[in-house]
Parts: structure tokens; C-alpha cells; sequence
């Protein structure tokens, strides 16, 4: 529970740069290549009446544009809460409390996603965008919460001592050395957060949020077994498509000079 | 460059120290008093744990004084704010501590930034500063420090505590994380900047032979930072205050107090009898009978020694420049004597000691050696008696 996503890029098990090169062309292509297969099979196989009310471009690319905009959402509210919530986390003052906020963002991360987002419709009695993209944030939280507060306490003590010691001011230090030398571990956090934010956005159907879970449950219910494998394939082409994101971000985005 | 005549360092005065950490009974520094003479380096050295290192941090106040003051250049740092304080102090530390994700000219900028130093003059100052230590600019200037040497991390960490121009210098360990070959390079360099710019330096260091190398002079400091003994290196290896300081000092006092000095400062005496070398062997054999000689040194046109001469052989000899032994190691008047006994013991007594012109100007033994650690210790065990 207290492990902590470490920065992996392209890397791959082998380190070697040719893998990392095939793997930043092949993830895509992969996803290319499987959604396209089922979307040809799917648009020109003879779709019954049924079939066709949710297996039509307009149809398929809302509730794509759903999902990630709940995925976008979820990622603007994670960062935008758990990096600044991190960064005060590794005060010196606030750390006694960092274990209360660890263990809040655990207890989100343990409780099942579903349930998390019914009790969080139950309560508010919300529904639409931001009933899902709240409870599927806190549930996504803690990946970035923890990696933010790990990333900065793995800063050498001695060029913190460094910067202040040759004048620069606490926020200085902080702004041009911890967080600079955190990305790497922060985006990696991020990338977590938004492979568990897209999955869990299939969810977000049951509190009227739309997405593509919501071709899979159409598919389940009218029992129409093409709706449900594109809807499925489609969530996992995204899935894999923003983890290709968050690769391409940790690789180009992360402090230079490190390697 | 500024004028070399000018000292740009200024005085630091401690008066009464003392850092005591909440929850610990004993002060982790104890009342220190000292005053560090504007443009030299003082060296604080001492075992590990005993609060050489806190100190100096006390100076740029990376740790707050419990009580005591202390000023720089007659001014009252703990007034300062702090940041502004320590954007005047240079600060140097071991393993560099430079930022892994800037490059070297960034790093160097920090400081000058800091101080709101416009564009233009800043890169102009980087180049400035890695002449100075020795990096060329073209070359390094956008390299990350893990591309470099630890030797030139260390340089580029001795650039930015110098970028700005500060009076003080506070080098905390500084060279204590790279091989000795290159820490011998990097403690000649720092000698070689400091007779240049006259910074006031404070030095931290546990290793002994480093202090007795870079002092003006050496504060061996006990537990709490005590002071046991506050001198330049010669007093202290003569004369060691307490058996504290003389344990610090260690084995082999007299061999280090002998690279201090150097042979132009020890009485050589001209006593070779030298022959020219076109000299005939049997004026020189002549000349050697009647001093009653059994060596002679020959000497070329500009009086630089060549060879040593046994007066059995120039019976035989038809020429000076082929006969007898050639001259093996000699001593320059700028040698230590720590060079000069190598050579005296290479090569049997005594070694020639030749001149900046590399011409003959007189002999050095054994003897000489020792009478001159004799005449020191006596000389600092009196004045430490007269005190």
C-alpha cells in the first residue's frame, strides 16, 4: 500500500532503447489497429434497428468525447488537489499531519469505485458530469497525492541546503529545485491516476454521467452482443491511448539532465 | 580582474556563540569567541561530531545562533535578513551540491540572478568564473553537472559560491568527496585563486594535512566546538597546545611541519668546490689537493650543476663534462624542505641547491634539516612560555 509508482517512461523491462522506440510506435498502432478492426466489423456487418440506434459515428464519438472529457476533468481536479496537497504535505510544519491525508486518500482508493460513486450520487443527490468526475477523482487521488509527497522528500537534503545556503528563499528553493526535481515522480503519479480515472469512467452511466460504459450497458441489457464489444474495446483503446499520453508526457516533460 | 593588492575579503568576528537544540541538555556549541582575520583562510578542523560544521553554518545562519553575536565586516549579521545575508556569503559544500537540472552556466547564474544582475553581465561573469577555476566556457557551459568530473563538479561548485563576488567564503568539506590526486589539484587551485582575490575563507575539514596545506591559520576545535587551539599550522605542529590537539596533529608532526617551510627560508651553505666545465681535470685535481677535496662539482657555462667529480678520477680524466657521476635530484630554493630531505636521502647526505636560473647557489644536508625543526620548536615553545 505504501508502494509508490516509480517513473517508468517507455522503459521497458529490458531498458534498451530500441524497445523503448518500438513501444512509442507500437502502443498506438496496437489501438489503432484493434479499434479499427472492430469498428469495420461493426459498421458493416447488418445492424438490426436496435443495433443501429447506438452503432452510428454521431452516437460513438459522444460518448467517447464523454469519457475523456470526465477523464480531463478528473486529471484537472486531481492535479490541480493533490500536487498543491502534496507540495504543503512536505512542509516542514504540516508533517505531522501527512499521515491523516495519506490515509484519507487510501481509504478512497480502497473503498470500490462503484460504491464511492453511488453513495457520493446518494448523498448530493447530483448527476451528469460532475457527480462522476468528483467521487472518480478522489478515487484516483491518492497516486498523485503520494508520489507528489515522495518526490519531493527524494530531493538530496544537500541541495536544498545548497539553495538556501547560497540565498535563495524557501518558495525559491521549492519552485526552481524540489518540484522541478519531483516531475519525473509526479507524472508518474498523474499517468496512474488517469489509466484508474479512464477505467473507472465506464462507471459513470449509473449516475446518469454518459461514456462509453454506457454502450456496454445498453449492449448488456438489450442483449446485443456488437454494442457491447464496441463499447468495451473502445474504453480499452482509450485506456491504453492515455497511457500512451502520460508515457509520451513523462518522457519529454521531466527535468533535463537527470540521465 | 580586481587589483591583486587589495584585500576584498572582510573580517568575521564570533563573541560568544553558543547553539543549544531544544531537547538536548549539552549545547551542540559552546560560547565560541573568534576572530577571522579579513583575506585569509581559516581552517576549522576537528573530529567528526564536535561542531566545526554548525559553526560555520551559524555564519551564513543556515542554523540560527542560540546566543551570541557575530559580525561581518562590522556588520551585525543577525540583523540581516537571512536570504540577503546569504546571497553575500559564498557557500561551497561537498559533492558540489549543484542543481543535477541545471546546467553549469545556470548553476554559476544562480546567485547573480538572485541579485537581479541583468542578462548580458551575468553570462559575461559565467565565462569570468569558469576561466577562473579552469573550465572552458565553450566547452562546458551547457553541460549538466552528471557529464562532468567529480574534480570539475567540484570546480563549478567553487564557480557559483564565487559568481557573485562575495567577501566571505564558507566551504564546508568541500573537497572531501573526491580521489586524492584531484583533491591535491583542487587545494592548489583554491591556493592559487586565493592569492588573487583575498576573500576571507572559512574552511571545514576533518583531515589534518589539508588544514596544515590551505591554513593562514588552523582552529582545532573539541567537543561543543571548543577551541583547543587557534594558530597558524607551523605553531601548532611545533607546539601543540594540549595532548588533544597534539593527537589531532597525529604521527609524523615534524614531516608535515617540513612542507611548510621551504628551503630559501633554511641557512644552505655554499660549500662545494665547483670547477667550470672547461676546466683541465689536472688544474681541478690541483686545486682539490690543495683544499684536501675528494668531490668537486662541475658546473656548465651558466653555472648549473652537472656533475659530481671523485679526485681519483680526473687522473685518468681527459675532459670534465665526461668524467664522475651526474648531479641526480636538486632542490630549488623554492622547494620545501619536505622535496629537499627526498632528495638528500636520494641521494646520500646531501642534495645541490640551485636558484630560480636553475644556477648552483649552495648545498643542503641532513643536518640542516634537523636543526631547523630544533630551532622552530624552541622558538614556538618560548613564545608560548612568554605568553
Amino acid at each position: 500500500m505504501s508502494s509508490t509508482t516509480k517513473p517508468q517512461g517507455f522503459s521497458t523491462e529490458s531498458g534498451s532503447r530500441r524497445a523503448d522506440r518500438i513501444r512509442l510506435l507500437a502502443q498506438p498502432a496496437a489501438v489503432v489497429v484493434l479499434v479499427g478492426a472492430v469498428l469495420v466489423w461493426a459498421f458493416t456487418r447488418n445492424n438490426d434497428a436496435i443495433e443501429a440506434e447506438s452503432i452510428n459515428a454521431g452516437v460513438l464519438l459522444t460518448k467517447t468525447g464523454e469519457h475523456l472529457l470526465i477523464t480531463a476533468v478528473v486529471a484537472a481536479i486531481v492535479t490541480g488537489i493533490a500536487v498543491p496537497l502534496g507540495v504543503l504535505l512536505t512542509r516542514s510544519w504540516a508533517r505531522p499531519v501527512a499521515p491523516l491525508f495519506i490515509a484519507i486518500a487510501n481509504i478512497g482508493q480502497a473503498a470500490p469505485a462503484l460504491g464511492v460513486l453511488v453513495l457520493f450520487f446518494l448523498w448530493t443527490e447530483w448527476e451528469g458530469l460532475w457527480c462522476a468526475a468528483l467521487p472518480i477523482a478522489f478515487y484516483s487521488l491518492l497516486p498523485v497525492l503520494r508520489n507528489t509527497i515522495t518526490g519531493i522528500e527524494s530531493v538530496d537534503p544537500a541541495l536544498v541546503d545548497a539553495g538556501r545556503g547560497i540565498g535563495m528563499s524557501s518558495s525559491g528553493v521549492l519552485f526552481r529545485i524540489e518540484l522541478p526535481l519531483a516531475v519525473p515522480l509526479v507524472l508518474a503519479g498523474l499517468r496512474t491516476a488517469l489509466v484508474l480515472a479512464v477505467g473507472t469512467a465506464t462507471l459513470a452511466f449509473f449516475v446518469n454521467g454518459g461514456g462509453l460504459g454506457e454502450l456496454v450497458d445498453t449492449g448488456y441489457k438489450l442483449n446485443r452482443v456488437p454494442v457491447l464489444v464496441v463499447g468495451a474495446v473502445l474504453a480499452v483503446g482509450l485506456a491504453l491511448i492515455v497511457d500512451w499520453i502520460g508515457a509520451v508526457l513523462e518522457e519529454y516533460l521531466g527535468p533535463k539532465g537527470l540521465a | 580582474m580586481a587589483d591583486t593588492e587589495n584585500v576584498s575579503g572582510v573580517e568575521i568576528q564570533l563573541d560568544n556563540v553558543t547553539k543549544r537544540y531544544p531537547g538536548s541538555r549539552e549545547p551542540a556549541v559552546r560560547d565560541v569567541t573568534m576572530t577571522i582575520p579579513a583575506g585569509k583562510i581559516v581552517i576549522l578542523v576537528g573530529p567528526s561530531g564536535c561542531g566545526k560544521t554548525t559553526t560555520m553554518r551559524m555564519i551564513n545562519r543556515l542554523i540560527e545562533p542560540s546566543s551570541g553575536t557575530i559580525t561581518i565586516g562590522g556588520e551585525d549579521a543577525l540583523r540581516l535578513n537571512a536570504d540577503t545575508l546569504r546571497r553575500k556569503v559564498g557557500y561551497a559544500i561537498q559533492q558540489a551540491g549543484l542543481f543535477p537540472h541545471f546546467t553549469v552556466a545556470q548553476n554559476i547564474s544562480v546567485v547573480p540572478g538572485l541579485l537581479g544582475w541583468e542578462r548580458g553581465r551575468i553570462n559575461d561573469r559565467v565565462d569570468e568564473m569558469m576561466d577562473l577555476v579552469g573550465l572552458d566556457p565553450a566547452q562546458y557551459r551547457d553541460r549538466f553537472p552528471r557529464q562532468l568530473s567529480g574534480g570539475q563538479q567540484q570546480r563549478v561548485g567553487v564557480a557559483r559560491a564565487l559568481a557573485a563576488d562575495p567577501p566571505v567564503l564558507l566551504m564546508d568539506e568541500p573537497f572531501g568527496a573526491v580521489d586524492p590526486i584531484t583533491r591535491g589539484n583542487l587545494q592548489d587551485e583554491l591556493l592559487r585563486l586565493q592569492t588573487d582575490l583575498r576573500k576571507t575563507i572559512v574552511f571545514v575539514t576533518h583531515d589534518f594535512d589539508e588544514a596544515v596545506k590551505l591554513g593562514d591559520k588552523i582552529a582545532v576545535l573539541g567537543d561543543q566546538s571548543t577551541i583547543q587551539q587557534y594558530d597558524t599550522p607551523e605553531a601548532i605542529l611545533a607546539n601543540p597546545a594540549n595532548d588533544m590537539v597534539a593527537g589531532f596533529v597525529g604521527a609524523g608532526a615534524s614531516l608535515k611541519q617540513l612542507t611548510l617551510l621551504r628551503v630559501r627560508d633554511v641557512d644552505y651553505e655554499d660549500i662545494a668546490l665547483t670547477a667550470p666545465a672547461d676546466e683541465s681535470p689536472a688544474t681541478l685535481r690541483q686545486r682539490m689537493i690543495e683544499q684536501n677535496r675528494t668531490y668537486a662539482l662541475v658546473l656548465d657555462q651558466r653555472r648549473r650543476p652537472l656533475r659530481w667529480v671523485h679526485v681519483r678520477a680526473l687522473s685518468t680524466a681527459s675532459s670534465l663534462t665526461g668524467a664522475g657521476t651526474p648531479v641526480g635530484d636538486s632542490v630549488s630554493t623554492q622547494s620545501t624542505l619536505h622535496d629537499a630531505l627526498e632528495a638528500i636521502l636520494a641521494e646520500g647526505g646531501h642534495a645541490v641547491v640551485t636558484g630560480t636560473r636553475g644556477e648552483y647557489v649552495g648545498m643542503i644536508d641532513i643536518t640542516t634539516v634537523t636543526d631547523t625543526i630544533k630551532q622552530l620548536r624552541e622558538e614556538h615553545e618560548a613564545g608560548s612560555a612568554a605568553s
